[in-house]
């Protein structure tokens, strides 16, 4: 049984709420009862044989082919099953993600996994800002799960996060970390301004030096045992995090937001 | 049955179903691992007084270990699984937490999970930082040399304690010697201890007392001092028993261990002034697991 395949046919105007194409909801479906469901996009509701070709017939493996960046709500909710999309996605991908897998090839938008529960969200390229972070108005981002970003974030990374952990290859915007509740970000590369703003726990790990507010307080440099644990659990991953060179466990640490509760740590390697 | 002229008594050895885990311990380097499981594994000989009976199961090499350093196994069994959950933190806490350099995580898989660090976290005051890694969570408990990194939990599994061996020879030192061989040979084999003081003991005990306030006393009947004095289970030539007792997770892991020790002491043989093997039981009627002598080295 091959893959359940979607590819784009033209690229509509209006944004389009790709909801309902997750693999528990297609489970049991034939293409042409798939076919048949209705997309929201702008005021109108278009068909998915209207906007896509349909091949193949697992619904626990879905392509999205000829993906673009207005195709917003990819995998939202997804719970079990694989999606891949082949292209860029819009915003809100992995959404809420409970189970699962979701790879894309291309970059994403706003708001990339956020609120996510658990699974692996894995992007190739850029992501925008709030990558695995909370709504708007919510107090609780992501809450477990990884996500794996080959490229570069955007601003306000792991906003509010509960739990979970973000890998980032490239390099992160402003305020990455912002008010974190719990978790681990990663960064292989360059952080913007106000890292960890306003963070009350949780681990932020760079691998070169930030420019931390005032409200960050050194408590020196440590070998930290729970590091080469951390990097054991990236071997498994496509990625340069699962490159032994890229391991360490010696770190300058500092605490903070001072400001806040202060019980978070910005971990930089020494 | 006799074995390189060492008789095997026709009796079993009658043991128990008890609540058993499994910890690892690791270390900066493996002097450091063994006296935290020293440590943590002192004191528990018998539940008669100690609350459970614990050991040493083996040293483990940095890549047998979650954070690759050193480290030893050791596996703690109780009569119950609150008073098992009970001992395990009382003892990480004040063993492992304490000992230097020291980390410790959940050495075996159950459904059942009991607290190994999870509430050993409070000990950090809020500093304390968890971590999820690979689906597991850990606890980063800051202390004066660092960090004390520990498992949240680890798993309960059910086990069996009380199989034993007794070992009659012409002399203390012949028992003695015979029974540090049957050590050796038992501590290759996984998923068992002996809790006893280098997994020997030489007051074995049988039930009740003349004295009402105890439930337990000596085995007069294996006493060689008191051969003229009571109804003796020895020979006028046997000066000296000690017993080994075993606890494994299960009954096929308590066979090997008895065999792979009883052939140990066989290997003496009457020559080194071994002369019979026997067990302790209580008439069959106590403990629903029976460690038949003569099926284990058939």
């Amino acid at each position: 049984m091959s893959a359940l395949t979607l590819t784009l046919k033209y690229r509509p105007d209006q944004r389009v709420d790709m909801s309902p194409l997750i693999c528990q909801n297609l489970q049991g479906m034939e293409p042409t009862e798939i076919g048949a469901i209705e997309l929201q996009s702008g005021k109108c509701r278009l068909r998915v044989d209207q906007l896509f070709n349909i091949s193949g017939s697992d619904t626990q493996a879905i392509v999205i082919r000829n993906s673009f960046d207005k195709l917003d709500f990819i995998g939202k909710e997804l719970d079990g099953g694989a999606i891949i999309v082949e292209g860029d996605a819009g915003a809100y991908l992995a959404m809420g993600m409970k189970s699962g897998e979701i790879k894309i090839t291309g970059n994403a938008g706003l708001y990339a996994g956020c609120e996510l529960k658990k699974g692996y969200l894995e992007v190739s390229g850029n992501v925008g800002d709030f990558l695995g972070g909370a709504l708007p108005g919510n107090k609780m981002g992501m809450k477990g799960g990884l996500i794996l970003v080959k490229g570069n974030a955007g601003e306000r990374v792991g906003d509010h996060l509960r739990r979970g952990t973000i890998l980032i290859e490239g390099d992160a915007g402003d305020y990455c970390g912002s008010r974190m509740i719990a978790g681990t970000i990663a960064v292989m590369g360059q952080t913007g301004r106000y890292l960890g703003y306003a963070m009350r726990r949780g681990t932020l790990l760079l691998w070169n030096p930030p420019l931390l507010s005032a409200s960050f307080n050194d408590c020196g440099t440590h070998t930290l045992a729970f590091l080469p644990m951390l990097f054991n659990a990236f071997k498994t991953l496509n990625s340069r995090f699962a490159d032994v060179s890229a391991a360490f466990n010696r770190v300058q640490r500092y605490a903070g937001d001072m400001a806040e509760m202060g019980r978070g740590e910005v971990l930089v390697r020494k | 049955m006799i074995i390189n002229g060492v008789t095997i008594d026709a009796t079993f050895a009658e043991a128990f179903p008890m609540k058993a885990t499994r910890a690892i311990i690791t270390a900066q380097n493996e002097k450091w691992a063994l006296i935290a499981a020293q440590a943590m594994t002192g004191f528990a000989t018998s539940v008669i007084a100690c609350g459970c009976e614990a050991g040493i199961e083996r040293t483990l090499s940095p890549d047998e270990t979650p954070d690759g350093r050193p480290g030893v196994s050791i596996m703690i069994f109780a009569m119950g699984g609150k008073g098992l959950a009970k001992q395990l933190e009382t003892r990480a806490g004040q063993c492992v937490l304490t000992s230097p350099t020291s980390a410790l995580f959940a050495g075996i898989e159950s459904n059942i999970k009991i607290p190994l660090g999870k509430n050993l976290r409070y000990f950090g005051d809020g500093f304390q930082i968890a971590k999820v890694i690979a689906g597991k969570r850990y606890w980063r408990v800051p202390v004066m040399d660092g960090e004390f990194l520990t498992e949240a939990t680890t798993g309960q599994v059910d086990a069996i304690g009380g199989g034993n061996f007794l070992v009659l020879a012409e002399s203390q030192p012949q028992a003695l010697a015979a029974c540090e061989a049957a050590i050796d040979a038992m501590k290759q084999v996984p998923n068992v201890i002996m809790p006893f003081p280098g997994g020997v003991v030489r007051s074995g005990s049988k039930v009740g007392s003349k004295y009402k306030a105890l439930n337990a006393s000596t085995n007069d009947a294996f006493c060689p001092t008191l051969k003229g004095m009571t109804k003796t289970d020895l020979s006028p030539e046997i000066e000296s028993v000690m017993e080994i007792v075993i606890d494994g997770l299960t009954k096929e892991d308590i066979d090997k261990a008895m065999r792979a020790g009883i052939q140990a002491v066989c290997d003496l043989g009457a020559d080194e002034g071994i002369k019979r093997i026997s067990a302790g039981n209580y008439g069959g009627k106590l403990g629903p697991f029976h460690f038949h002598l003569q099926e284990i080295m058939a």
